[in-house]
C-alpha cells in the first residue's frame, strides 16, 4: 500500500502541486490500481528479455549533413514569458 | 445532400462533376454549425482553410488532375497532430492556446494527397480515457444515443465519422484508442503496425504504444486513408522502412482458404452477452464464406492490461515532464522555478492526466522500478510471443473489440472501471501488430457492437481483406445514426 508520505514525495517528484484533497484521493486511487497491477507478481518470467519496443529499433543513423532548422521567432512565440531571444524563467541562482 | 456516403463514392461523385468539393465542405461545415453543439466532435473548426483547400481541389477536379483518392476529402483530425497555424490542444488546458510551428508528418501527407481538414477532434486529455468525457473543453457526445460516450480517447474523429460531421478521420490507438470508439460508434477503425505511420508532430503519450491511424465508414475508405498516410518517415526514428502496398488491391479477394484464429481468453465472464453473441454470428458468416476457424489461446492476455498500466504511465510521465510552464504552454508563477513548474502543472492538468504522471512517476521511482516497469516489459514480452505462436497457426485472430458497448456519460467514474474497457484492445498494442474495429451488429436497445481482426505484423492488407468480406456478406456499416 502506497502511503500518504509516498504520494507527497512522488507528487514533488513529478512537479505537481497536489492540494490535501487531491493527495488523498490520489493515495486511494492509486491503492486500487496498484492492487490490480500487483496480479503481475504472480506471472512466471524467469529468463524472460524485456520489451521496450513493439518493433525491435536499433540505432538510426544518417549523414551528419546540416540542414534547416526552425527559425528563432517561431519556436520563441509560444514562451509564455521571454526576453529577446530567451526564454525567461524565475531566477534559479541565488545572489 | 448525402453526408454518410464514403469516401470512394464521394470521390467518383467529384470525377463524374456531380459535385465539387467546396460544395462537400460547406455542407459539412453547415452540418457541423448545425449539430456539434450538441455533439462536440470538434475542438477547433478551421472552416476558413477548409474552404481554401477545397477550392484548390475544385480546380483540379475541373481540369481532370485529382491528386488521388483522398483529394477534396473532409476530414477530421484527433487534436493531438501538430498543425502548422492551428492551435493544437491535446484536450488540455494546459496546451490550449498551443499553435505549432510545423505540421505532423501524418498531417502533411494528407495535406499532400489534397484532404480537406475540417477541424481538430476531441479527445480525452493527452488520449488519456476510453470515453471522450476528460477533455478539458467539453463532452463528445454518442451520435447514436447522445447520453452515452462515444468511447475514447479518440471520440471526436469517431463521433464525427458516425454523425456525418466528417467524411473520414485520423486518431491514436495507444490502448484501444481508435478500435474502442470506433466500435462504440459504428464506424471502421484501424490501428496499423507499429511504425507503419509516422508519429513526428503527433504529441507524444506513451511512444512505445502511440499509433495513429484512420476511421471510415466501411474499410475501403480505411484502406484508402492508411495508403495515404503510411510510409516510413525519416524524422521518425522508429518508423518502418518498408514499401506501402495497394492496400485496396487485395480487398475483393475473399476469405476462402485464410484460418482465423477465436482466443478462448477473450470470451469472459461478464462481457455483455449480445456482445458475444453479435461477435460468434461474425464468426459463423466468416466461416460461411470459406474461412478457417479454430481455437487459440492467448494465454497472457489477462496480465496485459495491468502490464498497459504499468508501461503506459510509465511513458507519460516522462514525456509530460516537458510541459514546465517554459518553452510553450501554460504557465502558472511560482516562488521559485519548481514552485512554477509545479503549480503549472497542478492547474494545467486534468485529473486523469494527473492520475497516470503519478502513477508513472511512481513505477519509476527509485525501488519499484524493477518490480513494476521491469517486471511489465518482462510481461509485455509474453503478450508478443503469445501473438508470435498463434500466427504460426493462423492468419488472423477475430475477436470483440469491446466486452461492452457504449455507455452512459458519467458510469465509469471509479478509473479501474474505465481502464478494464480496453482489456481486448490493448494486446495488439503491447505487440505492435495490426487490427481493426468493424460494425458487426447491434444490441436491442440499437447501440453498435465491433469485431476485431488482429493480423501479422506489416500484414495490413490480410486484416482488411477478411474485414472487406465481412463487411460485404453483412449490412451493418450502411446504417447511420438518426440525427435531426
Amino acid at each position: 500500500m502506497i502511503s500518504r508520505e509516498e504520494v507527497e514525495h512522488v507528487a514533488r517528484l513529478a512537479r505537481l502541486a497536489l492540494t490535501a484533497e487531491e493527495l488523498e484521493r490520489m493515495r486511494a486511487q492509486l491503492n486500487a490500481i496498484l492492487v490490480h497491477i500487483d496480479a503481475l507478481r504472480a506471472v512466471d518470467t524467469e529468463g524472460v528479455e524485456p520489451t521496450s519496443h513493439a518493433v525491435p529499433v536499433v540505432n538510426v543513423m544518417r549523414e551528419d549533413e546540416p540542414r534547416a532548422c526552425f527559425p528563432r521567432d517561431a519556436m520563441l512565440a509560444n514562451a509564455p514569458d521571454r526576453s529577446g531571444e530567451f526564454f525567461r524563467v524565475p531566477r534559479i541562482i541565488e545572489d | 445532400m448525402d453526408l454518410q456516403r464514403p469516401i470512394h463514392e464521394l470521390t467518383a461523385a467529384y470525377r463524374r462533376g456531380e459535385t465539387t468539393p467546396s460544395a462537400v465542405t460547406e455542407a459539412y461545415l453547415a452540418r457541423i454549425e448545425k449539430l456539434d453543439g450538441r455533439i462536440g466532435a470538434y475542438i477547433t473548426v478551421t472552416a476558413e482553410e477548409a474552404r481554401a483547400t477545397a477550392a484548390a481541389a475544385d480546380r483540379r477536379y475541373r481540369d481532370g488532375t485529382p491528386l488521388g483518392p483522398l483529394d477534396g476529402v473532409p476530414l477530421s483530425i484527433k487534436d493531438v497532430f501538430c498543425t502548422r497555424g492551428v492551435r493544437t490542444t491535446c484536450g488540455s488546458r494546459i496546451l490550449e492556446r498551443f499553435v505549432p510551428p510545423y505540421d505532423a508528418t501524418l498531417v502533411a501527407r494528407l495535406a499532400a494527397a489534397g484532404a480537406v481538414m475540417l477541424g481538430k477532434g476531441n479527445l480525452d486529455e493527452f488520449a488519456m480515457g476510453s470515453s471522450t468525457e476528460h477533455s478539458a473543453f467539453h463532452v463528445t457526445r454518442n451520435p447514436w444515443d447522445l447520453s452515452r460516450v462515444p468511447g475514447g480517447s479518440s471520440g471526436g474523429p469517431a463521433a464525427a465519422v458516425a454523425g456525418g460531421l466528417a467524411a473520414g478521420g485520423f486518431g491514436t490507438d495507444t490502448g484501444g484508442s481508435i478500435r474502442q470508439p470506433a466500435a462504440f460508434c459504428g464506424v471502421v477503425g484501424l490501428k496499423p503496425t507499429y511504425g507503419r505511420i509516422s508519429r513526428y508532430g503527433l504529441v507524444a503519450f506513451a511512444s512505445s504504444l502511440d499509433h495513429p491511424g484512420p476511421f471510415g465508414r466501411d474499410v475501403t475508405d480505411a484502406a484508402l486513408l492508411l495508403a495515404a498516410a503510411a510510409g516510413h518517415d525519416p524524422l521518425d526514428a522508429t518508423s518502418i522502412d518498408a514499401p506501402v502496398p495497394d492496400y485496396t488491391a487485395d480487398l475483393p479477394r475473399g476469405v476462402r482458404g485464410l484460418r482465423l484464429g477465436v482466443p478462448d481468453e477473450y470470451f469472459i465472464a461478464g462481457m455483455d452477452p449480445e456482445v458475444e453473441r453479435a461477435v460468434r454470428a461474425a464468426i459463423e458468416v466468416l466461416k460461411g464464406l470459406g474461412a478457417g476457424v479454430e481455437r487459440v489461446s492467448l494465454p497472457a492476455t489477462p496480465y496485459a492490461l495491468a502490464t498497459y498500466y504499468v508501461i503506459a504511465p510509465a511513458e507519460a510521465s516522462s514525456n509530460l515532464a516537458r510541459y514546465d510552464g517554459v518553452k510553450y504552454g501554460l504557465r502558472v508563477d511560482g516562488r521559485d522555478l519548481v514552485d512554477m513548474e509545479s503549480r503549472t502543472r497542478a492547474v494545467g492538468f486534468g485529473a486523469e492526466v494527473k492520475r497516470r504522471v503519478m502513477l508513472g512517476t511512481y513505477v519509476l521511482s527509485a525501488g519499484y522500478h524493477d518490480a513494476y516497469y521491469g517486471k511489465a516489459q518482462k510481461v509485455r514480452t509474453l503478450v508478443r510471443r503469445d501473438f508470435d505462436a498463434a500466427f504460426g497457426r493462423v492468419d488472423l485472430v477475430v475477436a470483440p473489440t469491446t466486452p461492452n458497448v457504449a455507455f452512459v456519460h458519467g458510469e465509469k467514474e471509479d478509473p479501474v472501471a474505465m481502464y478494464l474497457n480496453d482489456v481486448f484492445t490493448i494486446p495488439a498494442d503491447m505487440a505492435g501488430v495490426p487490427a481493426v474495429s468493424v460494425p458487426c451488429g447491434f444490441t436491442a436497445a440499437g447501440l453498435p457492437i465491433g469485431l476485431q481482426l488482429i493480423g501479422r505484423t506489416l500484414d495490413e492488407a490480410t486484416v482488411l481483406r477478411a474485414a472487406y468480406a465481412y463487411e460485404q456478406a453483412t449490412d451493418w456499416h450502411r446504417r447511420r445514426p438518426e440525427l435531426a
